[in-house]
């Protein structure tokens, strides 16, 4: 099997980290041979595989040795739960200094180096939330990650940045080979949730790949720094990690998105009773005088 | 001489713009100009200080280099640090001629280069670490510097490093002045945003330092500023003054120290050669300190005579007879190298393109020579430059902005001026086109050019350069004059 490379990508918070490893776990667990690429300054991409706080990061240990071309890949590549090579970029503390090139940097360094090899089944990037410079758009450039998946959920603003990362990816779709292969509902237990993700990713072209719904099997596992695929594999959450791997392995919806306009978005908000109609008379009218009127 | 029609000029200019597509030609038009003295405000006939057009080969620089290549560098007691990768420093170290007088690596630091190379983790972790070990460095090594300026390359305003509070806390450390400069190269249009953030950061952490303190003064006390000492030229300048009596506190900054910077703002008049790199720094001092500015020129015994009697009219007559007395010493000696020179040069045809202030300062000094100016124009210049060129060259001249590499060659091609002056860019394309060639921003290894001794060496080398026999073997012994095969002579 070729190599397949996919990106998650979703508002910050949103849980992407949490959910790459819960499934990068079910893939390995199925036999398949990952690595994730954590493109997060925080570097907590790694730590449910490995066990870890914070793995040491290619950036940081590319400042100890003087260059990055004083490094070799085993001093950056960890192995964790069932095999899975586990890498993250890094970057610097926040204020300072510039985390897009970090990621830039850390993945040209994979590429020369030879980290994704042959038998490797699947690269996963888990990328900070918000796609802010050129940096953080790296994984999915030229010959980097061709799926994208977007982990959303049915709040408002989730979904705002599910769009926004949409019109992202058309950019480099029309560049380049990378696809919208799907939206990743975790769900925050919001009304009509599943109906609500799935009409998003209709408009946007593409699909609900699988709806997570929320359990604190999740939590207690990340607490031990597990996943609930190596902490708890009878319970059920385990199986809903086990289902979207399946899901994955087997996609073949891979779509150029056509994101929508605010007011689209707006008007699927109001549909589901998200947001109510915008009442003109209110804006910009202070507590006082709405109170007066 | 075969000046043209101010109608020939005009379609002169249509012609050159004729092969740009639509949108460059609207851009450029804009830039290209035929002079007319009457006009009172250039910005009726030219634009300028305007983005230049992708794909024309602009003879400009950037914001760094109008910093540190200019305002800061020359300042010789200080080390001024390049701040990011090597090579802005590298390629700009040593490559002016301002001169001064010092020991490299003593007390004079000018043509070395200091910078923090960055590398791909200074990038992504930020350089104010880095910067701050510089600086201990640098104190180290070179103890009698006098003070530290931080020149910004484009990453620094990229990753948003914070060089104020790196340099704040190591000139307590080291109890020297660190002055952090924001000239990342892609601000502004050209090296013009460069002087001005230079001028800013003299005002803001250089001025102040003496604000309150004694100083012996007296009622002569000046300061020139904008002469960058090309070969010597802040000397030839700064002896006429004092000769007639005045007293030269701070010279901006060719030969200049952080020290004469800082006690500017004592001295009764700030006397400003190149207007356009300094008239911040001027008009700043003139509203905090009230001390009054003018431009003077100092290139030709017309203009220097002029701007002697206009500097001594700000003093008393002491100042004035002074002046006066300089001018006669001079006279006979300038008159012999008219005598000389003139009748080498004269009715010849100039064409100049430069920087800051020489594309109006030096038509007198040709004039003087009996030569004229038929184009001129700046690289980086604003309308008030242009307001000031429109009174000092003949009308229907040529006048042309940002010029690109095409233009001036087309212009010189359809002139056929007799000299062309401009920098080291364009001097090989001119000197392989069969035209004389003199360097005007680095006076071509020679200079001064400024005050009577300048002049006699400016003459020298005008004549040297246009007289210069090679000319006339300019074409190869088997073609005509036009370029076409000479028939073989019988053997």
């Amino acid at each position: 099997m070729a190599l397949r490379q996919c990106a998650l990508y979703g508002k910050g918070g949103i849980g992407k980290s949490t959910t790459t490893q819960n499934l990068v776990a079910a893939l390995a667990e199925s036999g398949k041979k990952v690595m994730i690429v954590g493109c997060d300054p925080k570097a907590d991409s790694t730590r449910l595989i490995l066990h870890s706080k914070a793995q040491n990061s290619v950036m940081e240990l590319a400042a100890e040795a003087g260059s990055v071309e004083d490094l070799e890949l085993e001093d950056v590549l960890s192995v964790g739960f069932g095999g899975i090579k586990c890498v993250e970029s890094g970057g610097p503390e926040p204020g300072v200094g510039c985390a897009g090139r970090g990621v830039i940097t850390a993945i040209n360094f994979l590429e020369e180096e030879g980290a994704y090899d042959e038998a490797l089944d699947f690269v996963f990037y888990d990328v900070l939330g918000d796609v802010v410079c050129g940096g953080f758009a790296m994984p999915i450039r030229e010959n980097k990650a061709q799926e994208i998946y977007i982990v959303c959920s049915g709040e408002m603003m989730a979904m705002y940045a599910a769009n926004n990362i949409a019109k992202g990816i058309v950019k480099y779709a029309n560049s380049g080979s990378v696809r919208l292969a799907g939206l990743i509902c975790n769900s925050r237990n919001t009304d009509r949730e599943d109906e609500l993700i799935m009409a998003l990713a209709g408009k946007l072209g593409s699909q609900m790949i699988h709806f997570i719904p929320r359990d604190n099997a999740v939590q207690h596992a990340e607490i031990r720094r597990m996943t609930v695929i190596e902490y708890d594999p009878t319970h059920k959450q385990a199986d809903e990690y086990r289902a979207l791997a399946k899901k994955i392995v087997e996609n073949k919806k891979f779509v150029i998105p056509t994101p929508i306009t605010m007011d689209e978005l707006e008007a699927l908000l109001m549909e589901f009773g998200i947001m109510e109609a915008e009442d003109e008379s209110i804006i910009g009218k202070k507590a006082a005088e709405l109170a007066a009127a | 001489m075969t000046a043209l029609t101010r109608e020939e000029t005009e379609a002169l200019i249509q012609e050159v713009l004729e092969v740009y597509p639509e949108k460059a030609k609207k851009d450029r038009e804009k830039h290209l100009a035929v002079n007319d003295q009457s006009i009172e405000q250039s910005k009726k006939c030219i634009t300028s200080n305007r983005k230049s057009l992708p794909g024309v080969m602009t003879i400009r620089g950037c914001a760094y280099a109008g910093s540190k290549g200019v305002v800061w560098g020359p300042i010789k007691d200080m080390i001024h640090i390049s701040h990011g990768p090597v090579g802005c420093g590298q390629y700009s170290r040593a490559g002016r001629r301002n001169y001064y007088v010092g020991t490299t690596g003593v007390n004079t630091f000018g043509t070395m280069n200091f910078t923090s190379d960055f590398q791909e983790k200074d990038i992504v972790f930020g350089g104010d670490k880095k910067l701050a070990k510089l600086i201990g460095e640098i104190e180290q090594l070179f103890p009698l510097n006098k003070g530290i300026s931080v020149q910004s390359e484009c990453q620094i305003g990229l990753i948003g490093d914070d060089i104020e509070a790196v340099s704040k806390k190591a000139a307590k450390e080291i109890d020297k002045p660190v002055v952090p400069v924001r000239c990342e190269g892609f601000r502004g249009v050209s090296q013009s945003l460069g002087h001005h953030i230079a001028n800013d950061a003299i005002r803001d952490w250089v001025l102040p330092r003496r604000d309150g303190k004694a100083f012996e003064g007296t009622p002569y006390d000046v300061a020139v500023i904008g002469d960058y000492n090309i070969g010597g030229d802040a000397w030839s300048s700064r002896i006429l003054l004092e000769e007639m009596g005045l007293r030269v506190v701070a010279q901006w900054s060719g030969d200049g120290t952080i020290a004469e910077m800082e006690k500017t703002p004592y001295v009764k008049v700030n006397l400003i050669h190149c207007y356009r790199s300094m008239n911040y720094i001027a008009r700043h001092m003139e509203e905090k300190y009230s001390i009054p500015w003018m431009e003077y020129n100092f290139f030709g015994p017309t203009k220097v005579a002029e701007s002697l009697r206009a500097i001594a009219a700000l003093f008393d007559d002491k100042i004035k007879e002074g002046a006066e007395r300089v001018i006669a010493k001079y006279q006979p000696l300038m008159q012999a190298v008219i005598d000389k020179y003139k009748p080498r040069l004269q009715g010849k045809r100039v064409m100049l393109y430069v920087g800051g202030l020489r594309p109006r300062h030096v038509i007198g000094a040709y004039e003087d020579l009996g030569m004229e100016v038929v184009g001129t124009g700046y690289e980086f210049g604003h309308n008030d430059d242009y307001d000031r060129t429109i009174k000092d060259m003949g009308n229907a001249t040529l006048l042309y902005d940002d010029v690109t590499g095409f233009e001036f060659e087309e212009f010189v091609k359809k002139v056929k001026p007799d000299l062309v002056g401009s920098g080291i860019k364009e001097k090989f394309i001119f000197q392989k086109m069969g035209v004389p060639f003199r360097q005007m921003h680095s006076w071509d290894y020679s200079g001064p050019y400024h005050g009577y001794d300048g002049f006699a060496i400016f003459a020298r080398d005008m004549d040297m350069t246009l007289n210069n026999p090679c000319w006339s073997k300019i074409t190869a012994p088997w073609l005509n004059k036009d370029g076409s095969l000479a028939e073989k002579k019988a053997a």
